[in-house]
């Protein structure tokens, strides 16, 4: 803005503010997270240092079948609101007419929040939610306990359905914008050199679209994963989501289940993090490469 | 290709998204509505009562998580512009790990990271207070604002300033009439997601708010546990307006960019 002050100072200063915030709570939260799941304790006097909460981690069958249930949920949901959102953009881009209302309400559920969208499907997909009393009408079920258990299952049906609600428009938004540089000439190009719809898809349209499509899996990944109520309020007690067991054993008034707590959420964060490393690993591998 | 272009994929994309949120809505004015029913038996105006009620604490919910949604907003934007500046304007050493550490929130859950700092709020009092939730929810947002205005900066041409300043105007005035005008769309859509991922934030909430901190979405949850589908409901429909008013708001602001509210083209 003045152009008397130094330009290192400039950008020192704009950088400041957030770079503290950030600095402090999130790397400064993950070294205390990492510290304390190594046995730090501020508030305890005779703490030490010590592997058990990464031992109690293997030794809890709480922990164990819930790594197991949270890795299938955030995998079958990332992959099943990929596919539907790539599926979803395609098709917006190609309307004519209504395009912005359409992707206006199609985009909608951006807005809800998660907490919302859970009491949704507990309201629409358990044994006595509408769409068990649709199985009852049209003659497949008598009472609830003919309707299969979706909500508060083992295998996480509405978790994953909630993910898939609320991601899918996400994906396609993300596809839609990718899809907003130049498209159209390609497959034009593509089709005067005598290219079918399904090569114009397959070799034109998907690796342009590619890497967002990628970056945008990696996020819905990352949140499916880490999200704290969709599990909390649509799944079991046992087995929990990973964050749910962490908050629990954090809440714990025995200061003894803090450590595994800790390396609870230290776990969860390696996890995301390894995703997305690989994420980029495969950008820096495929970037200047034609697809 | 010519079958997808069929009008019945569009519906069934619409109806894919709206179904979900027809036993919402019609269970926060549903009376009775026994299984096997397909709509309720009776209407009841129960919902709406329980939100004007005092016990019920929804309004004050409401007001608490108004004023935190409108502190985090202002608070990430005065933290998170000037750091779009500093990447969308400037070439300098590092600004690769700079854009990486003001990401990395966006991508590594909140609750993962920020378990551990439970004990930095406890020693420095933040713990359970209204100040302490704005701080913890400040971490979440703050990248996408910062992401948001350094897209926009990016694309900025930065000399009007120089000329308007060459022109006798001073910092703020140059700040005020040629770099916030220019800017406006972006500094919208950035407060929207600001405020919309403090307005539906949970675990955060809870973990930092102790449960003393009750914002709209922490008496949702308490709702949805208890056994009243029709006053749960009635909160949802509470929780999920905002937003929602605010985003056909900001998607008519910006009308013209193709609703697609400039998300990952910054």
């Amino acid at each position: 803005m003045t152009g008397r002050r130094p330009r290192w100072v400039t950008i020192a200063a704009l950088l400041t503010p957030a770079v503290t915030v950030v600095g402090v709570l999130f790397v400064g939260g993950l070294g205390l997270g990492v510290a304390q799941s190594f046995g730090y304790q501020p508030f305890l006097p005779d703490w030490d240092w010590s592997l058990d909460g990464y031992r109690a981690l293997w030794r809890d069958p709480a922990v164990t079948a819930s790594v197991g249930l949270t890795l299938r949920v955030a995998v079958v949901s990332t992959a099943v609101a990929t596919v539907l959102g790539v599926a979803a953009g395609l098709r917006l881009h190609s309307l004519v007419r209504g395009r912005r209302t359409i992707t206006a309400v199609f985009a909608s559920t951006l807005a809800v929040p998660h907490i919302v969208g859970a009491l949704a499907m507990v309201l629409l997909l358990s044994q006595s939610g509408l769409l068990s009393r649709f199985a009852h009408a049209a003659g497949l079920a008598s009472t609830p306990a003919d309707f299969p258990a979706l909500t508060a299952d083992g295998f996480g049906w509405g978790i994953i359905a909630e993910y898939v609600w609320k991601e899918t428009p996400f994906v396609a938004l993300v596809v839609l914008a990718a899809l907003s540089g130049g498209i159209d000439e390609l497959h034009g190009v593509a089709r005067t050199l005598g290219a079918g719809p399904w090569q114009r898809l397959r070799h034109v349209v998907l690796p342009l679209i590619a890497p967002a499509v990628a970056a945008a899996s990696v996020l819905v990944f990352a949140f499916s994963f880490g999200s704290y109520e969709v599990p909390a309020l649509l799944g079991r007690p046992y087995p929990a989501g990973l964050p749910v067991v962490a908050l629990q054993y954090q809440r714990d008034v025995d200061l003894n289940a803090r450590p595994e707590a800790m390396a609870v959420a230290i776990l969860i964060a390696v996890v995301v993090a390894a995703v997305v490393a690989g994420y980029l690993a495969l950008i820096r591998r495929l970037s200047g490469r034609p697809l | 290709m010519r079958r997808l272009r069929h009008p019945v994929s569009a519906a069934l994309m619409l109806l894919g998204v709206l179904i979900p949120l027809v036993p919402l809505v019609l269970w926060s004015f549903a009376g009775r509505w026994r299984y096997p029913g397909l709509v309720p038996q009776q209407g009841t105006l129960r919902g709406v009562r329980l939100l004007a009620d005092p016990t019920s604490q929804v309004l004050a919910g409401l007001g608490t998580s108004v004023s935190i949604g409108a502190a985090v907003t202002l608070l990430s934007l005065a933290v998170g512009v000037p750091a779009g500046r500093a990447l969308g304007l400037y070439e300098f050493r590092g600004r690769n790990l700079v854009r990486l550490l003001l990401v990395a929130p966006a991508l590594v859950p909140g609750l993962a990271v920020l378990l551990g700092t439970q004990v930095f709020f406890l020693r420095y009092g933040l713990a359970d207070t209204l100040a302490g939730v704005v701080l913890v929810q400040l971490v979440p947002t703050i990248p996408y604002v910062t992401l948001v205005m350094a897209g926009a900066y990016a694309n900025f041409e930065v000399d009007y300033e120089r000329q308007a300043a060459l022109l006798g105007a001073r910092p703020w005035q140059v700040q005020l009439h040629v770099t916030l005008p220019a800017l406006r769309p972006a500094l919208t859509v950035a407060a929207y997601f600001a405020f919309l991922i403090s307005w539906s934030e949970y675990a955060l909430t809870l973990l930092i708010g102790g449960g003393t901190v009750k914002t709209l979405p922490l008496l949702l949850y308490a709702y949805a546990g208890g056994p009243d589908p029709t006053e749960a409901a009635a909160v949802a429909l509470v929780v999920m307006l905002p937003p929602l008013l605010l985003m056909a708001l900001v998607v008519r602001g910006l009308s013209g960019r193709g609703g697609t509210l400039g998300l990952v083209r910054s």
